[in-house]
């Protein structure tokens, strides 16, 4: 135990410290949600109808941000060799490395969604949702975004190849998120739509570790 | 509790080239082995198989009786060039950290800082460090938690003749204890019972 919790405080400080950590999703999350007035007009009704699809889309981008250096850090500098030299089975030490991601950005972006979408003119009664949507959504992102940190460990412009590996993946939790609030603002059932996604993210966060470790034993060796 | 490294016919193949075939060792408790060779024959790559982070083209490498994923789990150090120490943070938040990732005990932590003479350095950031301090810092965690076998990547390279001497004696001690040790070095290593060589 006493391993694992220096672990999860390991990498929730790391990850908060990581290319600026929150403050770097939430000022490019702010920043999507400031320049879409600017860039679609302020018409209310026209700008409420797209508020959650828009939060929902830069909150799937603004997850992107810090990925690429998941696993590059401990990677380069020989740290993931040592976490490897444990009693601990890599897919754990993997999990807990998104969980702290999640921590660092996931969690604090969920608290930003509801503000950015009632921001830009969505009914104030969706907030609870966007919350749990966000919140759900995110651990997803966190896992499948390891996968695709760990598959890129070693190429150049990693960043990038992450991006283009795990987007695709992106595509169900935000389908089923996006649907749930449309529903939900449209008066039809929507518990569907969240279930889903909750059952997407358990999946990510049941598989996502297994890969990822497959993923760095490969790059080390 | 590792009490024997036993290399056979190993052979290891980086990026398609055969580094080295036919390797053999066979290193008992309280001894060291030296491990030479020129740059790129596979002296690194020979410490990190027998780490199992990389995988063998050919042999075998076994601990005794021991399940290899038990042994290396919980019964070796690594401490080479790629320190995995991270620069941002201070020296006592890693120290602390690695001591506890291998299973070594607050008092041992402390211990381990005196022995090497970083008590002063440690609320220092790694960053801080010169290249022979941080290294005294890697190896601090080694005294830390106690593990039988020792993989070395040219240990006293960045160290002064002080230091060099200072971490001969660990070394001694270690091995005094029951320790096995199998070092990558150029220069000669002072507490080396047994050498091997490898060539290209």
């Amino acid at each position: 135990m006493s391993r694992l919790s220096a672990l999860i405080a390991r990498e929730t400080t790391l990850a908060w410290g990581r290319g600026g950590g929150p403050l770097v999703a939430l000022g490019f999350y702010a920043g999507v949600a400031t320049f879409l007035p600017l860039a679609i007009g302020p018409q209310h009704d026209r700008l409420a109808g797209i508020a959650t699809g828009a939060a929902w889309v830069a909150l799937t981008l603004a997850s992107l941000l810090s990925l690429e250096r998941m696993f590059e850090r401990d990677y380069e500098d020989g740290a993931l060799d040592l976490l490897l030299l444990s009693p601990v089975p890599l897919e754990l030490t993997c999990a807990v490395k998104c969980l702290g991601q999640w921590l660092a950005t996931g969690a604090p972006l969920a608290f930003a969604a509801p503000i950015a979408a009632i921001g830009l003119g969505a009914d104030p009664g969706l907030s609870p949702l966007i919350f749990l949507c966000a919140l759900l959504g995110g651990l997803a992102f966190a896992f499948i975004g390891g996968i695709g940190a760990a598959l890129s460990l070693g190429a150049r412009r990693g960043g990038l190849l992450t991006a283009v590996i795990v987007l695709p993946l992106f595509v169900p939790p935000v389908i089923f998120g996006g649907g749930a609030l449309a529903n939900f603002a449209g008066g039809l059932p929507w518990t569907g739509g969240i279930a889903f996604l909750g059952a997407y993210a358990a999946a990510a966060v049941a598989f996502g570790p297994l890969a990822m470790a497959a993923a760095c034993r490969n790059a080390l060796s | 509790m590792i009490t024997q490294l036993l290399l056979k016919d190993a052979a290891v193949r980086r990026g398609g080239r055969l580094l080295f075939e036919g390797v053999s060792l066979n290193l008992a408790a309280g001894e060291a082995c030296a491990l030479t060779g020129p740059n790129g024959s596979g002296k690194t790559s020979l410490l990190r198989a027998v780490a199992g982070l990389v995988r063998l083209e050919a042999g075998t490498i076994g601990f005794g009786d021991l399940d290899p994923a038990d042994a290396r789990g919980e019964g070796l150090h690594l401490v080479g060039h790629a320190d995995g120490l991270k620069s941002a943070r201070t020296a006592r938040e890693e120290l602390n950290f690695w001591s506890r990732w291998t299973g070594g005990a607050q008092a041992s932590i402390q211990e381990a800082a005196e022995a090497l003479d970083l008590v002063s350095l440690l609320d220092l950031e790694v960053r801080r460090l010169s290249a022979g301090q941080r290294r005294r810092l890697a190896l601090a965690r080694m005294l830390a938690a106690p593990r039988p076998l020792w993989l070395l990547d040219e240990p006293l390279s960045p160290l002064d003749a002080k230091w060099r001497e200072g971490f001969s004696a660990l070394m001694k001690r270690h091995l005094d204890g029951g320790g096995l040790i199998l070092a990558a070095v150029h220069d000669p290593l002072p507490v080396a019972t047994r050498s091997l060589e490898l060539r290209q």
